[in-house]
């Protein structure tokens, strides 16, 4: 069910410059939400939500996790929002991610602010889960010592070379899959990247999950707005970010549409 | 307790207040925030003779007080309307109006013709999507075509007819005339106003469509004004969009001449909307010794 309500913020920090991280007391939120999921949350002064994906969900303190990057004025208005300042968010929104077996193995992948929606799944894994994560710059690298602490691998990578490996995350993908065979691959990042890491994946044979993003209005799935290009039953079809995603198996996806 | 019992073309709707076509599919999503019979009734979205897909993303930008789209009217088709939304929205207790659209006059005669014997409640015969090539605005924008498909529709229904005009023409009172003229027992307005929006760093429009319709608050004043001049201008109901977002909004819109109103893009910001304005209405009534909302409906004094 879908919950909309204006709720307290418990904890802020800036994760980096211009990327704000925000836990919020939402009990009834946390107790049905899901790795992978976004929430609709109002920006004062704008019309249209932005969504947001959950970073992390911790249903024993009702609480939900956002990290986001200032992007505009609208995302600017959300984060002069601080602690004990109430949030108006419209959530749990969306498909998340699937999870295999207790014994199966996970890669995640996240490109730049596509990151933080890599927290939840790869706690689901802990130790089974590895995470390849991409900045552009060691100064906006965020979220290693969450991974590290659920139990995951972690490798790094940057843009420029400031840390970990010099270069995008298809560079750590194949040299990873070299050596080990994760079951599943979740991925999440700009397009080309996503791009990237389906091929592999698709020379490698691993079941792959993209997260997606797209311009949205109403985030529920009665607008119809946030499009994006798909193939159902050999039949090419609009689906929608919202509702239909924002996960989806990359083989559904046309990364060039 | 105010009556807020409304009736258009001989359509009785429990309250004034019905989510517009395209702002609400078919209610299943909202269905997860409240019960649809608290609504009035429900204009589903946009019905065409065959599945469409709509146009390409991004479809969604956002201006100030509004937003633009450019969904382009996808939707499932009229076999699946009748066959899997219909049968499970006519049990929700709310009035189910039929929005429908066609790329020629005898696709939306035959569209309506297949609605008969069905469990709409009211046909909404869309003139005005600003958004697709064929039909749509190209029929709202001319007296003479938007006469000829209300003639066409009118004679092939056995549901009372709306008609939902564009406001992007020089004078719509002329083209509600014609409808009217046609057998249409009902207009409504506003659709959305086209427009424009461009990203200044790719200098590209955010639409994939590079144009597509305004709405949200900043339309309303426009469409309170054409509401006004229509309700001036035919003796069929009007019913009002167009930006209404506050339960003073729909008492505005309603004394300008609305006999009902519907909420489009302010559901989207807030789920709630609907309700909140059924309940404000409410309370404005008792508020101020009105019995039954219908007695505001045109009641502005103008200068």
């Amino acid at each position: 069910m879908y919950k909309q309500g204006k709720y307290p913020i418990t904890e802020k920090c800036a994760a980096a410059k211009g990327i704000f991280d925000i836990t919020v007391k939402c009990p009834e939120i946390a107790a049905e939400a899901q790795a992978g999921q976004f929430a609709q949350i109002a920006a004062e002064g704008f019309f249209l939500r932005r969504p947001i994906s959950i970073c992390d969900i911790d249903k024993e303190a009702g609480t939900i996790r956002f990290v986001f990057e200032v992007r505009g004025k609208g995302t600017e208005k959300i984060a002069e929002l601080n602690k004990g300042n109430m949030i108006d968010i419209i959530a749990p929104l969306g498909k998340g991610f699937k999870v295999l077996d207790a014994d199966k193995k996970a890669l995640c992948i996240g490109g730049g602010i596509g990151v933080p929606p890599m927290v939840g799944i790869a706690k689901e894994y802990g130790e089974r889960a590895a995470v390849i994560s991409g900045f552009r710059t060691s100064a906006v690298a965020i979220l290693q010592e969450d991974f590290k602490t659920a139990g995951c691998e972690t490798i790094l990578c940057t843009d420029d070379g400031t840390a970990g490996i010099h270069g995008f995350v298809t560079v750590a993908l194949e040299e990873y899959l070299q050596s080990k065979k994760p079951d599943i691959i979740y991925a999440c990042g700009p397009m080309p990247m996503l791009k990237g890491i389906v091929d592999i994946a698709e020379k490698y044979r691993i079941e792959t999950q993209v997260s997606l993003e797209q311009r949205m209005a109403c985030g529920v799935g009665a607008c119809l707005g946030c499009v994006c290009r798909t193939v159902k039953d050999g039949r090419e079809i609009y689906s929608h970010v919202c509702k239909d995603g924002p996960v989806f198996d990359s083989k559904e996806v046309d990364f060039n549409g | 307790m105010a009556d807020l019992r409304v009736n258009v073309a001989g359509v009785e709707f429990k309250n004034p207040v019905i989510p517009a076509s395209g702002a609400f599919g078919y209610g299943r999503e909202y269905e997860q925030f409240y019960p649809l019979s608290k609504l009035g009734g429900i204009s589903v979205k946009g019905t065409t003779l065959h599945e469409r897909q709509g146009n390409p993303g991004p479809r969604i930008a956002e201006t100030p007080a509004g937003m633009l789209n450019s969904v382009g009217l996808q939707n499932g088709g009229v076999d699946k309307f009748l066959n899997y939304e219909l049968p499970s929205l006519m049990t929700k207790g709310t009035r189910i109006i039929a929005n429908i659209a066609g790329s020629t006059v005898e696709e939306c005669a035959e569209l309506a013709g297949r609605l008969n014997g069905s469990a709409v409640d009211m046909i909404e015969l869309n003139i005005s999507c600003p958004n697709v090539k064929q039909g749509g605005a190209a029929f709202g924008t001319d007296c003479t075509i938007a006469g000829q498909v209300t003639r066409a529709v009118k004679d092939a229904t056995d549901k009372p007819l709306m008609v939902k005009l564009s406001p992007n023409v020089t004078s719509i009172t002329d083209i509600a005339k014609s409808v009217e003229a046609n057998g249409a027992d009902a207009v409504s307005l506003i659709n959305t106003i086209l427009a424009m929006r461009i990203d200044i760093k790719t200098r590209r429009p955010i639409l994939k469509n590079n144009v597509g319709g305004l709405s949200g608050p900043a339309v309303f004043p426009i469409a309170v004004r054409m509401v006004w001049q229509v309700a001036n201008a035919v003796n069929i109901p009007v019913v009002g969009m167009g930006g209404i977002s506050t339960f003073e909004d729909a008492i505005e819109m309603m004394m300008a001449g609305a006999s009902a109103i519907q909420i489009g893009a302010a559901i989207f910001s807030n789920p709630y909307a609907p309700i909140e304005i059924i309940d404000g209405m409410n309370k404005w009534c008792d508020q101020n010794g009105v019995k039954s909302i219908s007695e505001i409906v045109g009641t502005v004094n103008p200068f």
